[in-house]
């Protein structure tokens, strides 16, 4: 079984988030990692394909500069290989043509049973294109895994509900995004991380796909105004030498919650 | 052409319409122009309540029989786009189903869509929505551009639902089309997980834990906490990513927004991904041990001591009354 795993690498969210004042849009400059939301997918289509006995793990991911830092640690962690589309024309791209150009970089693959991503990117959180992309390649699509078994050619998935979760299933293939925190990201080996480095990484370009790219000029939406919020002012701060606990009871009395 | 006509997605839980639902509804009255619910599902159960927050009409596509919205949804909402009742805007819930059902039209549309929206203004023939980012602490306001339909998506909460004293909505039939291999998902089973107590996103208090609880098994004093208090449990990222406790209970950026009257965060240290869907909350009390922690930028109360000290003291302190 062949399951592809869309990645995205992230400036690291660990460090304050900037906008560049000149595009509004969240700096994506220097080093970028592997997004902590994918690692989840690159675990489960690890598992998928381990259990399955054949087929492999491949990656695709979108980035204007060339950036390989985060795709070389899902392939430390086991995938056999990836596609970047690496472009600077897509700066600035709207969802639906991350999902186009993704999509486009899945047939490029070809051949695979089943497309997984995590719900959502940590950095711009749309929460789309998963399912954008199986509209563009025409195929079913289960969102909010929280668990992902494949059997005879039908894709079985327990899906995050409001009031719990539902059992979903659909032949393959078909795209599923998945929650975090539904399995143990494995960490690389050392044997892993010296692997990653002669793993193939094809580059290619929007162009190369047959996608025009959009970037700025056609992404159908613009940034009109950033405005810092009101700040929410800060309250009494009280060190806790044993007693902290009744100033709570004493303020929820006096909002008369108890 | 200005925003004439507006469709608000609209979904049903219980019997009624969404909390969600009705806001978007009511903000959709106030910016002119007609109004439309569309509900994937049974629309005539709820075309009176719909009615009555604005929708003059209601699109509905009937039991979809087990397939998932995303694609039924969109598949519908073309058909009745290519019928000749296409919308200037289409206003969707920020929720698992409105998302998916959005994406799928956006690829059938060929438009844009934002999502994550707190607000929406029009301006002559321009939509504006706003959206929170870095934790809520900056608002970037985006316009579209080209043409309609424009696809937005509103977090929960955005907007205060009230009644606008109409009639129920006129039920209109709005039919699946053959969907082919992309509507192939189907629910086979629905698992309802026990809760009690009011919902997260509707509690008045929320106890909510983080990293800080140090182990799994210590998340039943938030769990106490929340059930003397009459509220709802929440956890931050860290602790749902760790498998503490499921998704659902996932308060933050890429969980559910929360605006409860009281908020009380034990060890959780405040990231911006958090702290984007609780600082609306009225009153907001921390207990964390770390002085530093950007939690306490917000608290009304914040108290820098060992939450597995301080807990079970304010338990103990609240059986006692």
């Amino acid at each position: 079984m062949n399951v592809i795993v869309c990645v995205k690498q992230i400036p690291d969210p660990a460090l304050p988030g900037e906008l560049d004042p000149s595009t509004n849009t969240l700096k994506r400059e220097g080093k970028l990692i592997l997004d902590e939301s994918d690692s989840y997918g690159v675990e489960m289509a690890l598992q998928l394909v381990d259990t399955a006995g054949d087929g492999e793990v491949s990656l695709i991911s979108m980035a204007p500069n060339g950036e390989v830092s985060g795709l070389r640690t899902a392939l430390a962690m086991g995938a056999a290989k990836a596609v970047l589309v690496s472009d600077p024309e897509l700066a600035g791209s709207d969802a639906l043509t991350t999902a186009k150009v993704l999509a486009a970089a899945a047939q490029k693959l070809g051949d695979a049973d089943l497309i997984l991503a995590a719900t959502e990117s940590s950095d711009g959180y749309t929460g789309t294109v998963p399912e954008q992309m199986a509209e563009v390649l025409g195929m079913p699509s289960i969102t909010f895994a929280k668990s992902v078994a494949v059997e005879g050619g039908v894709v079985k998935v327990a899906r995050q509900t409001e009031a719990g979760y539902d059992e979903v299933e659909c032949p393959t293939p078909a795209v599923v995004s998945v929650t975090a925190g539904v399995v143990e990201p494995r960490y690389p080996s050392f044997k892993g991380i010296m692997a990653a480095k002669s793993k193939p990484v094809e580059e290619c370009t929007a162009a190369d796909l047959g996608i025009t790219p959009v970037g700025w000029g056609g992404a159908n939406q613009q940034i009109v105004s950033v405005e810092q919020a009101p700040a929410r002012e800060a309250g009494e701060v009280v060190e806790d030498e044993g007693e902290a606990h009744l100033k709570i009871v004493e303020f929820l009395e006096g909002l008369k919650v108890i | 052409m200005g925003i004439d006509n507006i469709w608000v997605f609209s979904q049903e839980a219980g019997g009624e319409p969404t909390s969600a639902t009705l806001e978007l509804l009511t903000k959709a009255r106030t910016l002119g122009g007609s109004v439309s619910a569309f509900v994937v599902g049974d629309g005539a159960a709820i075309a009176s309540t719909l009615g009555e927050y604005g929708a003059a009409k209601v699109y509905s596509t009937g039991d979809l029989g087990g397939a998932l919205p995303g694609a039924a949804g969109a598949g519908a909402m073309q058909a009745v786009i290519a019928g000749g009742d296409s919308p200037d805007l289409v206003m969707f819930p920020q929720s698992y189903e409105g998302r998916d059902v959005m994406s799928r039209l956006s690829v059938k549309l060929d438009r844009t869509l934002l999502t994550n929206n707190v607000d929406i203004a029009v301006d002559g023939d321009a939509v504006k929505v706003t959206t929170p980012v870095f934790g809520g602490e900056t608002m970037v306001t985006t316009t579209f551009t080209g043409e309609g339909p424009f696809l937005a998506a509103f977090r929960p909460k955005s907007f205060e639902p009230e009644a606008g004293g109409a009639g129920a909505g006129e039920v209109v039939a709005a039919s699946v089309p053959d969907l082919g291999a992309s509507g192939a998902a189907k629910v086979t089973a629905v698992h309802v997980e026990e809760s009690t107590g009011p919902k997260l996103d509707e509690a008045a208090v929320v106890v909510a834990g983080g990293r800080g609880l140090g182990e799994s098994d210590k998340f039943e004093m938030v769990d106490q906490l929340a059930k003397m208090l009459g509220g709802a449990a929440g956890a931050s990222r860290a602790i749902v990513d760790a498998g503490w406790v499921p998704y659902s209970m996932q308060v933050g950026q890429t969980g559910k927004v929360v605006k409860p009257n009281v908020y009380i965060a034990a060890g959780i240290s405040g990231a911006t991904q958090h702290m984007v869907g609780m600082k609306g909350s009225k009153h907001i009390i921390a207990i964390n041990k770390d002085a530093e922690a950007p939690i306490f930028g917000v608290a009304d109360l914040g108290i820098v001591g060992d939450v597995h000290k301080v807990m079970p003291k304010l338990i103990e302190a609240l059986q006692a009354r």
